[in-house]
């Protein structure tokens, strides 16, 4: 029933922030729950996919999610990803910690530094940007009007991509924390298409790794099913707020959420 | 609801070939997701049902999320022990389907690029596509 509880929060924000849920899914396992890191895990990157799943439904029809920018950076971030799921065999729980800490407090402080943000707007769109067609456009229900952008420094997006498949596959979250601020603060995407495409390409990157996860037995069924219940029904009620939601309350909260969790997991690793 | 969802995909199909891909992926997640949660649940009602000592015991629920618990971790496990309607192994199931689903959606996008002729996309999505795949033949020898 705690799991259930935690994991409906964790759809509710993953939904919200692009982030999978992974993000609170395994701490709240691991320090709340005192449950096994490996299956806290393998919990969580089942939880990445109901999140993607569950919220992509609806944030796919409401062109939220950029389809081509999703599959573009998914074919760094799924090489990534298998790259990733093999190290987590051989680096240690305990730097796991640390490390994950560390990735989300950069992308806590590079949030929190920008927080008016280039919203879609401000950087010339580049080459690969027109060529590969990665714009379009979203009806915002919190500004009442169509908002459309174009995509830049594309190849600075594919190269982050990559290092947060990498992550993904270290760490069992959706490298959301990384892929969110790449392509709102690097490629000028609007934050909410940003949180949207990430979620939908979380999906992917988490499935690349959760195949491993699963024949090594680190997804334990009896943990793992109430954590993707909670995170659907979770994701169902997060696309409801995220329509709504005002740009600036999103990036502070996103900031605020980024920062809890580097203290929580720093404070773990260094313990 | 249903028109609100009618007047949304009139809004996509505005936009041209790019409103019925969008469709078209967001029902495969949206059935993948069904699935998936319904095998979950009817998994979890039989674990109770077979099971009901666990409602007052606390020491059966927690060897079930001990670190050595013992439950069903491959394909062939899954499929058999579903059939014989062990409820791990269909909650296992339903967990695979929910895999599975982001899987199906890169299939279709495929399918989805194909119909606009974007041949590009085409073969990225390919590439992810099969990345995907290696991953799952790997892990399968790995683990």
């Amino acid at each position: 029933m705690a799991t259930f509880a935690v994991s409906l929060g964790a759809g509710v924000f993953g939904a919200v922030l692009g982030l999978g849920g992974g993000i609170i899914v395994v701490p709240a396992l691991t320090l709340l729950l005192h449950i096994d890191i490996r299956y806290a895990i393998g919990a969580s990157i089942v939880s990445v996919i109901a999140t993607s799943s569950g919220a992509g439904a609806v944030y796919v029809r409401r062109r939220l999610t950029n389809i081509r920018v999703s599959m573009l950076l998914e074919t760094a971030t799924t090489t990534g990803a298998l790259v990733g799921a093999f190290l987590a065999g051989v680096v240690g729980g305990r730097w796991l910690y640390i490390l994950f800490g560390l990735v989300v407090a950069y992308a806590a402080l590079h949030m929190w530094r920008k927080p008016g943000g280039p919203d879609g707007r401000g950087f010339p769109p580049d080459r690969w940007a027109d060529r590969l067609r990665l714009k379009g456009s979203y009806y915002d229900g919190a500004a009442g009007g169509e908002i459309a952008y174009v995509a830049s420094r594309t190849s600075w997006g594919l190269a982050i991509s990559g290092a947060a498949g990498i992550m993904s596959g270290l760490l069992g979250v959706g490298g959301g924390v990384i892929k969110v601020p790449a392509m709102n603060l690097v490629m000028g995407l609007p934050l909410k298409v940003a949180s949207a495409t990430s979620n939908f390409m979380i999906g992917v990157t988490a499935a690349a790794g959760a195949g491993v996860y699963f024949y090594r037995g680190d997804i334990n069924p009896f943990i793992a099913a109430p954590v993707a219940l909670g995170v659907l029904v979770g994701a169902t009620i997060g696309t409801r707020i995220l329509h709504r939601m005002r740009g600036s309350a999103l990036r502070t909260i996103f900031t605020l959420v980024l920062a809890a969790v580097a203290v929580e997991m720093l404070l773990k690793g260094l313990k | 609801m249903t028109q609100q969802t009618q007047s949304r995909q009139d809004h996509a199909d505005r936009k041209g070939a790019a409103g019925r891909m969008e469709v078209l992926i967001s029902r495969l997640l949206r059935w993948g997701v069904l699935t998936s949660m319904a095998l979950v649940l009817a998994g979890v009602a039989v674990l109770f049902a077979s099971h009901p000592d666990w409602f007052s015991s606390k020491e059966a629920l927690s060897a079930l999320t001990d670190p050595q618990a013992r439950f069903p971790h491959t394909l062939g496990q899954v499929a058999r022990q579903s059939a014989r309607l062990d409820g791990l192994a269909v909650v296992a199931a339903g967990l695979m389907v929910l895999i599975a689903t982001p899987i199906l959606r890169v299939a279709g996008s495929v399918v989805g690029f194909a119909v606009e002729r974007d041949w590009v996309y085409v073969a990225l999505t390919t590439f992810v596509l099969l990345a995907l795949l290696a991953s799952f033949v790997i892990g399968k020898a790995g683990g």
